[in-house]
């Protein structure tokens, strides 16, 4: 574990043009560690993701700031220039995420185009990120459109074109929302074996308690835009001191029955 | 809420302003041509032929001497009133086919949307000319070629909504239980949908309208002496050379009314349509 | 994709026979006596006679559903009958003044894209800004300019004051571009507004925030997933155009004294010129029926969607 944090968000606010919906929020994130945030939808858990990268949709505007290895991304263009380079992002509704009228190929070509990392062994890269995200024979999937393709399958493919990019540190935004659970088991399985492996720092992001106690070592939990309580996994789960928390928890465990 | 959202929000209720006070004008017109037009449309004074603009003409005469400005104004009553028989048929003939295929379903349904896809299959403007050709001219004929070549997308569009009012009073059969679903039904589900026809019949009385004037115009549609602005377009067009006003002035009438019924066409959809506001933008 | 194309044609059969009933239906309920007609083109004088031979050597005492299929039959074999004008077939007359009607539709379609693309990508790029405004006043102007209207204000213009082109007429490509205008105004704006709509909506779809997370250039993002997004839709809009650039044809004919089938038909309306009309219309109508064809074929190459699933959710 380094001294300087990974990623490091301070005092974040996201305006729309009538209400705040991120009010100073602030946490840090490092490497080989996985960072849970958690919280209801509409907590503004994914619009502190989408502002790390600048992505906000048009309309909504951000204050704060936001340091990738100790190196605070004051504009716009900083924060543009991390996008899958030093931060890969995987997002939820995998199948709404690929271009329909382009092939799984045409989408690794491009992201590493993007990059200046296309290169001769291109194709031979492109099947080891496949198979290292667990497909079993793939040089089937390269050649397929995503709408041939079921949204485990996606999710995959979104995490092998993180890892093609060698970012240190991935963002995964409710990486497990719209999959069945078999699918939802083997993304979890595969974040947490690429934790295992490459040392990735990760935000975790979901709603998910489940989720949180499977792979995070930290948690931080959002409520109405703002941090509520922090800690480690084992702090939050087994002396949770805010409110809102212990009602979560509480729900939580009456609806799944164990955990 | 900033200064420019203020801005943003009050432009489009003055754009709707707009709108409706024009569809209003323009409406006064037809039902008060009568008292707003100085002379009898149809009134031929040979010796006024061509006659330049005064008190007594404020627009001029035309090539048989009759008043612009009256002829002008009995055109926004022919336009009005064939536009409001033939959207009268559309609706009547599509809320029927599109009601009774909605709510029964099955061979019926499959069967009348065939049917509705049949005159769908032919180019609009091309049907109505062919209907006209074997009905004969006259404005009746053009109300009839013109509401039968368009009733089609009406009863496919009810139908839609049919079914989507089906649907959701499914839903709320089920959680309310039977109390008050009526008036829930009245209430919640007619009201977004009857506003969903009105919009998209403003939308297109302003299209009914070209077609009405440009068949009038080929010599089609309402014969002269009516007053019908493709009509005087089409008398003039010889004199294009030495009066272009004659052309000018009903050829800007057709514009700005049928510019009126689209501007308040968008004025109603922008205004019923939440999509238009910021916040919506937010990924959740 | 040849499953898809075979599934079309094969509706396109039954489709076009209904489009036959209805014509013939329209006819015979409206046409009063075609007898009369035959009489009147054979110039023999009308008598009660002649009347009740004619109605037997046309078939019409036999009932309606036969006489259906002999009209069906004689139209399959591309027998139209002759004119009641000039006693020529029907459809070499028609065929003769086609081309020129193809011709000039065929350059306003040209037209409509040519300046609907550009139009309607700028104006989605630069929202809520000038070119932005401009273009839609342009093209909300587009959807309420009366076509005839337009044609004799651009005779008025470019003809009387200033001389620029012929005034009427067929010719090189001079003769062409009023008309061409006049008749794809409406067009270029419906089409203009439909691109902006969806460059709108797709720079707001999923795969294009993901475009951006993968950190692909704005130049890509835009000019690739959302351009690619946007256009493959407006490929069935052609159809649509179409249809509208028929009527646009005719009336223009009628105004620039273009020798077009819509002109050749207008005047077979004054004279209750029935078998011009007939064939008017189902030649129309095929030609419109078989661009639409067309227009969805190339729109299910376009779109893997179609192209792989054999067209299951159109």
């Amino acid at each position: 574990m380094s001294s300087t944090p990974f990623l490091e968000v301070r005092d974040l606010q996201i305006h729309s043009a009538s209400r705040e919906l991120v009010s100073g929020v602030g946490f840090q994130a490092v490497q080989g560690r996985v960072l849970g945030l958690v919280g209801a939808s509409g907590s503004g858990k994914s619009l502190t993701c989408l502002s790390v990268l600048d992505l906000l949709p048009k309309g909504l505007r951000m204050q704060g700031q936001i340091c990738v290895q100790g190196v605070a991304l004051e504009d716009q263009a900083s924060r543009r220039a991390i996008r899958s380079s030093k931060v890969g992002m995987i997002l939820q509704n995998p199948m709404s995420c690929f271009d329909p009228v382009f092939t799984i190929r045409t989408h690794f070509r491009e992201t590493l185009a993007a990059h200046g990392m296309l290169s001769a062994d291109f194709g031979q890269r492109m099947l080891d990120a496949l198979r290292e995200v667990g497909f079993a024979e793939p040089q089937s999937v390269p050649g397929l459109y995503p709408f041939q393709m079921s949204g485990g399958m996606l999710q995959r493919v979104m995490v092998a074109l993180a890892l093609i990019l060698e970012a240190p540190f991935l963002i995964a935004d409710e990486p497990t929302t719209d999959l069945d659970t078999v699918a939802q088991a083997r993304v979890l399985d595969l974040l947490a074996g690429l934790k295992e492996r490459h040392g990735l720092g990760m935000l975790l992001v979901t709603h998910d308690l489940g989720v949180i106690a499977r792979l995070a070592d930290d948690v931080a939990v959002m409520h109405g835009g703002m941090i509520i309580e922090r800690g480690t996994v084992h702090e939050i789960f087994g002396n949770p001191q805010h409110e809102y928390t212990q009602r979560l928890i509480a729900t939580h465990l009456e609806f799944s029955g164990y955990n | 809420m900033s200064l420019r959202d203020m801005f943003r929000t009050l432009a489009r209720r003055g754009v709707l302003a707009i709108a409706v006070l024009m569809a209003v004008v323009v409406c006064g017109t037809a039902v008060f041509a009568p008292v707003i037009a100085p002379h009898d449309p149809t009134d031929v004074v040979l010796e006024n032929k061509f006659a330049a603009p005064s008190m007594e003409h404020p627009f001029g005469c035309d090539h048989l001497g009759r008043d612009v400005l009256s002829r002008l104004v009995y055109g926004t009553r022919t336009s009005i009133c064939s536009v409001a028989a033939i959207m009268a048929i559309v609706l009547l003939l599509g809320f029927t086919v599109g009601t009774v295929s909605g709510y029964a379903g099955g061979a019926l349904d499959a069967t009348l949307m065939r049917f509705c896809d049949v005159f769908l299959t032919f180019p609009t403007f091309i049907l109505a000319m062919f209907l006209i050709g074997v009905l004969g001219t006259g404005m009746v004929n053009v109300i009839i070629a013109v509401a039968l070549t368009h009733w089609a997308w009406y009863a496919r569009i009810i139908r839609s909504m049919v079914l989507s009012l089906k649907n959701r009073e499914y839903v709320l059969a089920a959680k309310v239980a039977g109390t008050g679903r009526l008036q829930t039904t009245v209430r919640h589900i007619l009201p977004p949908i009857v506003a969903q026809l009105v919009i998209l019949c403003t939308l297109d009385i302003g299209h009914m309208m070209l077609h009405v004037s440009g068949l009038s115009f080929l010599g089609l549609g309402v014969t002269p002496p009516m007053p019908e602005w493709g009509v005087m377009i089409s008398d003039a067009r010889q004199f294009i050379w030495s009066h272009p006003m004659l052309i000018m002035l009903p050829g800007g009438m057709i514009f700005v009314t049928v510019m009126a019924f689209n501007l308040l066409g968008d004025a109603l959809r922008d205004s019923f349509d939440p999509a238009l506001a910021v916040q919506e933008d937010v990924v959740p | 994709m040849l499953r898809y194309i075979a599934k079309r044609l094969l509706i396109l059969v039954p489709m076009l026979l209904a489009v036959s009933v209805v014509v013939f239906l329209i006819l015979r309920l409206g046409q009063g006596d075609p007898a009369m007609s035959y009489l009147r083109l054979s110039n023999i004088p009308p008598t009660d006679q002649a009347l009740a031979v004619a109605r037997q050597e046309l078939g019409l005492d036999l009932p309606l559903a036969v006489q259906y299929v002999h009209w069906l039959g004689k139209a399959l074999t591309l027998d139209f009958g002759r004119s009641y004008v000039t006693g020529l077939p029907v459809l070499e007359e028609i065929l003769y003044y086609l081309p020129n009607t193809l011709k000039l539709a065929g350059f306003s379609l040209l037209l409509t894209l040519l300046a609907s693309l550009p139009l309607g990508v700028w104006s989605a790029l630069e929202k809520d800004r000038m070119p932005d405004h401009l273009t839609r006043a342009v093209a909300f102007a587009g959807v309420s300019m009366p076509g005839f209207w337009l044609g004799f204000l651009l005779v008025w213009l470019f003809s009387i004051h200033l001389g620029w082109l012929p005034p009427l007429g067929i010719g090189g490509l001079d003769h062409m571009i009023m008309p061409a205008l006049s008749m794809s105004l409406m067009s270029m704006a419906i089409n203009t507004r439909l691109i902006r709509g969806n460059m709108l909506d797709n720079m707001h779809a999923r795969h294009v925030l993901y475009a951006r997370v993968r950190g692909l250039p704005e130049r890509v993002v835009v000019g690739k997933h959302v351009l690619v997004n946007s256009l493959i839709p407006v490929v069935t809009a052609i159809g649509m155009h179409v249809g509208e650039l028929f009527g646009g044809a005719v009336v223009a004919e009628s105004i620039f004294s273009w020798p077009g089938v819509g002109r050749y038909a207008v005047s077979a309306i004054y004279n209750r010129d029935y078998p011009v009309m007939q064939c008017f219309i189902l030649i129309m109508t095929g030609i419109f029926v078989l661009m639409n064809l067309g227009v969805d074929i190339l729109y299910a190459w376009l779109d893997p969607r179609i192209r792989l699933e054999g067209g299951s959710n159109r």
